[in-house]
């Protein structure tokens, strides 16, 4: 299910964002699990931050862009909140 | 690179354990305690896997609390960056231990728990375990650990899983593993006494499947269906090869605990060789990565890609060729031997326990 625009997302407690040094690229980390992030993804978490709404994230990622993103921002995190990594 | 990076390893410290359940994951044949590797050898393993890529510690066993470096294990992967695990039957977690791993910067601790039911339990278990794994479990919770459980489903708990959910959800668990029997060592040897019925299967799956639902945001329940009872095989441990190490306490490394029952294989030890060469290099990592090693009706099966013919150790033990298709797979004339194994589910109760030496013992 598709997260609203007023949905304020958050982090699950277990999780926290990394930087993996032999990949280059940023880590999701949580027990017993690990989702390696692209440059979007990491740019989205970066702004997840228990106060900003998924509309509020799409808003400054759209104006660092220059496009609507919103459905992008939606989608990934509504991904996430799926796997219960977002709540 | 040759192949994917690896981003979890799972290090069997020890063999020894306290508890001798029926179904245990370690080989038949354990390794004994002078035969495990040092405190040094230990730290160089973890070193390797972080720079081959592994995210991912399970500080596994056996029971990983024998150890008595665990502590400085435990620190060691903390501070070169892996995220771990400790997997524990809680028997040996004191409050001096527990502080002390938690001040080492272990992150998570799981727990097993093997029946809601007291007795049960320690049947199962071949020892009396639930009043020290309650204490330890308080300390976990008191310490703040994320915190896992994982039950081991079979016939003698299956019927009581809407008691075991409720009971994990009691004890606060972030995260609860409802992980049926795999058939592979003690487990194969003990299968008819821990099959399930299929009418078993379906009550608990629907029974999980709803508190799922019910337990949705408080704690994460897994629940995978027992592959015997599946009409495709499982993607074991997402391709061999592809994302998983297992060292055992010897040293061995391994790309699934059980793949040392694979006999036409033999796989090196992390004392003679470095962990890069063994995942890059070795015979026996490479053996089935890729799909050049399939038969029929894997090689042309476009399932192969999602399953990857399934579990190589299942085929070994249950056909005598780790190349054939895992026997799950119903589109395998080997499908009958898992049907007559279900068909024979019924005809036992008595567990051969896991020992570590002398005879095995009855219950």
């Amino acid at each position: 299910m598709a997260l609203t625009s007023d949905f304020v997302p958050r982090l699950w407690r277990l999780a926290r964002l990394e930087f993996d040094a032999v990949r280059q690229r940023p880590v999701l980390l949580y027990p017993e699990g690990a989702v390696l992030l692209n440059d979007t993804g990491a740019a989205v978490l970066e702004l997840v931050d228990g106060k900003r709404t998924v509309g509020e994230i799409a808003r400054v990622l759209g104006e660092r862009y220059q496009t609507d993103v919103t459905a992008d921002v939606t989608e990934y995190l509504s991904g996430l909140a799926e796997r219960e990594l977002i709540q | 690179m040759t192949s994917d990076r690896p981003t979890t390893l799972l290090a069997e410290l020890t063999h020894r354990c306290p508890l001798h359940c029926p179904y245990c994951s370690n080989p038949l044949e354990l390794i004994r305690a002078d035969a495990e590797l040092s405190t040094d050898d230990w730290k160089r393993v973890f070193t390797q896997a972080r720079e081959l890529g592994v995210l991912q510690l399970g500080l596994s066993g056996g029971e990983p609390l024998v150890r008595k470096d665990l502590e400085e294990l435990a620190a060691h992967a903390r501070g070169i960056g892996l995220y771990s695990t400790l997997v524990t039957s809680g028997l040996g977690l004191t409050r001096k231990r527990a502080e002390a791993l938690r001040d080492a910067g272990l992150e998570h601790i799981q727990v097993s728990i093997q029946d809601s039911d007291t007795e049960s339990a320690e049947r199962i278990a071949g020892v009396s375990s639930v009043k020290q794994k309650r204490a330890a479990i308080g300390l976990v919770k008191e310490l703040g650990f994320a915190f896992s459980i994982n039950v081991v489903l079979h016939r003698a708990n299956l019927d009581r899983i809407g008691e075991l959910i409720d009971l994990a959800g009691g004890l606060g668990a972030d995260r609860l593993e409802l992980a049926n029997t795999q058939y592979y060592g003690w487990g194969l040897k003990n299968r008819a006494a821990l099959m399930p019925t299929r009418d078993q299967v379906l009550k608990a799956r629907e029974i999980a499947e709803a508190a799922i639902e019910r337990y949705r945001k408080k704690m994460q329940i897994i629940f995978v269906l027992p592959d015997y009872h599946e009409q495709f095989p499982k993607a074991c441990y997402g391709g061999w090869g592809k994302l998983y190490i297992v060292v055992a306490p010897n040293g061995q490394a391994l790309p699934c605990h059980a793949a040392n029952s694979i006999t036409s294989l033999s796989f090196p030890t992390v004392r003679e060789h470095s962990l890069e060469w063994i995942w890059q290099e070795s015979p026996g990592f490479q053996a089935f990565r890729g799909d050049a090693w399939m038969k029929e009706p894997c090689r042309t099966c476009p399932r192969k890609a999602v399953d990857f013919g399934g579990c190589r150790c299942q085929a070994f033990a249950l056909t005598g060729d780790a190349t054939n298709a895992d026997p799950v797979c119903t589109l395998t004339p080997f499908r009958r031997i898992i049907d007559e194994a279900l068909a024979e589910s019924a005809e036992s109760g008595v567990y051969e326990y896991r020992v570590l030496s002398g005879e095995p013992q009855r219950a």
